[in-house]
């Protein structure tokens, strides 16, 4: 079950996987060496092809072509089980898909090495999660620092207070993690989510566990912000309180 | 940013990381004590008993005559007869003979009545003053110097008996001709004096007419604190007359009248033969016994050791029960972390540094662990060092390094480490994936 809503161009066949990502730095100003800067540009942001996803033999997941625009907000629907995770995770190179292809900024993220894909992820996406929220043994601000560290950029306080104040909790940077309410967690899981300007934002169920007043502030938040630093969204969701938010959706 | 978080995972549970320390800490204190505790006893027995290769004394516990005329620590068994000693002396196979007569003491120093040669066998130097030449001329012992302010022409009094408080020889004054250059033997701790003032003392005093009578050498006043002292028979200064050969030096002088007598005599080999020969011949022959104190202070070490391995084995497994508990918690810990884990590769964290942050916080208890352990075990046998410095005894150096401490050390840090290993591989190989997507 799967809606092609908005026809996205993929890069010219034949240069698919051949990458070799296991060799490129992590610097989000890396670019494929194997495509020319124009074609890497206009290329969608997402770009799902043939994708299945099977765990012991059963296919939990099957999308055979899906993508989505640079600066695009797009919404995964689905009921539980029915694979909206799985597929995040997929995205983000957390899993190996059965089969297909996954094109992050026009670079592979499938057929590529454990840590090319740790390295892609960390310089292109930021995930936002239901129940993963924060380290809670360290401040919030410890929390964002570590987003920067593992992505491989020095540490910059400035940009992490800009984003603690454009989300409104500039006063809990030097909170304990586990010492906030599951509204300002999530705050600060979209803060952290955010801080490196990563152009792919994903985000599983970010508002499931939240109360109608904290879903919409934080759903707001989440398409500020997205569009603050011109980054592409990607929400799954079962929560049909936020569908209307989006014109882009992919139902499985 | 590893060290941090690892730091911060083990500041967020206080109570179980100091615990663990601690229990750690308490294993290698114990063993580091022992180590530090045996290593030195058996390196000061050696040092002390090496010298020596047999020791001729009046029969009774072969380990009391060791440790009362080498280790200066025990009462004597008694005396010999200085003729009967002699014909030790004079056997071809014996390179060396030195007479000790014990009996008085300074402020509980051992006054040793010998000859020049006892010098010699702990290659003592006279470090200021000279050596000792006539009677009531004493050598103190560094140590004996240091802690009494003693310097070349001070005069002492001894006490009558080996103990700290016998009644004094207050009108025989001793006088302090030299002081010794420590050697960091029993010497140190020792005054010295030609066996003819120990002889004079106890003459001039009067207080052992009983052994003005000849008796049968050995079987006298044995263990009795306040009789052990050796006496000469009658009274005798300096007689001219024939002096056996080989006999030392010392001796010569008082040999004349009567019946001399001597705590033990100290006997140097010169064949390695004779250790096959000379102690039976001493013990089938004579009424006097022969000990060697390299098998005494063996079996001494071996009474001691029993207690020191129980020691050791329960602190090692002290130790192993703090391995384990520590592995438990790192385990279990693993478990209510894991999602923070899988958060860590979701931002692009590579399972080896959440292989190296579980592995961090281990070692950083494991590191916590031996430092204070090391730090207790040491500041401990110091203490003890301090105190048994004050009561004149055996110096226990607690700042020292005993060679079995660096195999302790590693082997802390070995057995730690592959406890530590497992967690962090569960943590290495944990699938973010499977936790994001099942809750
Ligand atoms: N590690 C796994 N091993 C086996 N099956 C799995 C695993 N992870 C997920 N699944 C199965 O895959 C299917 C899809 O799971 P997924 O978590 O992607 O669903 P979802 O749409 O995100 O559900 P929800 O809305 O409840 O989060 C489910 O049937 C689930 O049981
Ligand atoms: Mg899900």
């Amino acid at each position: 079950m799967w809606r092609h809503e908005s026809p996205g161009e993929g890069p010219a066949g034949g240069i698919d996987g051949k990458t070799n990502g296991a060799g490129r730095r992590q610097d989000a100003v890396t670019h494929s060496p194997d495509l020319p800067e124009a074609v890497r540009d206009q290329a969608p942001m997402l770009e799902i092809r043939g994708l299945r996803h099977q765990y012991e033999g059963r296919t939990v997941l099957s999308v055979p072509s899906w993508d989505v625009l640079r600066g695009e907000a797009s919404l995964v629907l689905g009921p539980s089980g029915s694979g909206k995770s799985t597929l995040l995770n997929a995205i983000a190179g957390l899993a190996t898909p059965t089969e297909g292809t996954i094109r992050v900024a026009g670079e592979a993220m499938t057929g590529i090495a454990p840590a090319a894909r740790d390295a892609l992820r960390a310089s292109r996406i930021g995930l936002v999660l239901q129940t993963l929220h924060l380290i809670g043994v360290v401040t919030v601000r410890e929390n964002l620092r570590i987003a920067q560290r593992l992505a491989g950029l020095p540490p910059d306080d400035a940009r992490i207070d800009e984003v603690l104040a454009n989300l409104g909790i500039a006063n809990l940077a030097g909170a304990k993690a586990r010492q906030l309410s599951v509204g300002e967690a999530q705050r600060v899981a979209i803060a952290r989510a955010v801080v490196n300007r990563p152009p792919l934002i994903l985000a599983d169920e970010p508002t499931s566990a939240l109360d109608d007043a904290n879903c919409e502030k934080a759903l707001a938040l989440l398409l500020d912000q997205a569009q603050a630093t011109g980054a592409t969204l990607v929400v799954a969701t079962h929560d049909n309180r936020i569908r209307e938010r989006f014109a882009k959706r992919l139902e499985l | 940013m590893t060290l941090r978080l690892a730091f911060a995972y083990l500041a967020s549970r206080p109570l179980a990381t100091i615990l663990h320390v601690l229990m750690l800490a308490l294993g290698v204190a114990t063993l580091a004590f022992l180590l530090l505790f045996t290593s030195q006893a058996e390196e000061r027995l050696a040092r002390d008993a090496k010298p020596v290769d047999l020791v001729v004394g009046a029969k009774g516990s072969p380990l009391q005559l060791i440790l009362s005329s080498v280790f200066h620590v025990d009462i004597p068994t008694g005396n010999i007869g200085l003729e009967e000693s002699k014909a030790i002396s004079r056997h071809p196979m014996v390179a060396s003979a030195t007479p000790v007569a014990l009996g008085d003491s300074y402020r509980g120093h051992r006054i040793v009545g010998t000859d020049a040669s006892f010098l010699g066998l702990y290659d003592a130097k006279v470090a200021a003053g000279r050596p000792f030449k006539e009677e009531m001329e004493v050598v103190v012992g560094s140590e004996v110097a240091r802690r009494h302010q003693l310097a070349p022409g001070a005069k002492i009094v001894g006490s009558h008996g080996l103990a700290q408080t016998g009644p004094g020889h207050d009108e025989d004054p001793f006088e302090v001709v030299g002081v010794l250059a420590p050697t960091g033997t029993v010497i140190d701790r020792l005054v010295l004096t030609p066996v003819e003032s120990v002889w004079h003392v106890h003459e001039h005093h009067g207080d052992a007419p009983a052994k003005t009578v000849p008796e049968a050498p050995g079987k006298k006043h044995k263990h009795d604190h306040d009789d052990d002292e050796p006496a000469k028979a009658p009274p005798a200064g300096p007689a001219p007359g024939a002096v056996p050969p080989g006999m030392p030096p010392a001796l010569m002088a008082a040999s004349q009248g009567g019946r001399l007598e001597i705590t033990a005599l100290l006997v140097k080999y010169r064949t390695p033969l004779a250790a096959a020969m000379l102690p039976r011949l001493v013990n089938s022959s004579t009424s006097m016994q022969a000990a060697s104190p390299a098998y005494e202070s063996a079996r001494l070490l071996d009474m001691v050791g029993v207690g020191v391995q129980t020691l050791q084995w329960f602190a090692a497994i002290m130790m192993a029960s703090a391995a384990l508990s520590v592995f438990v918690a790192l385990t279990s810990a693993l478990q209510e972390r894991r999602y923070d884990l899988a958060l860590l590769r979701t931002l692009g964290a590579r399972p080896l540094r959440l292989a190296s942050l579980t592995l961090a916080e281990g070692v950083t208890l494991l590191v916590s662990g031996v430092i204070l352990g090391l730090a207790l075990g040491h500041g401990a046998a110091h203490a003890l060092g301090l105190w048994l410095a004050q009561s004149g005894s055996w110096p226990l150096a607690g700042l020292a390094w005993a060679p079995g401490e660096t195999i302790l050390v590693a082997a802390v840090f070995a057995g730690g480490f592959a406890t530590c290993l497992v967690p962090a591989v569960q943590a290495y190989l944990s699938d973010p994936a499977s936790l994001l997507a099942k809750r």
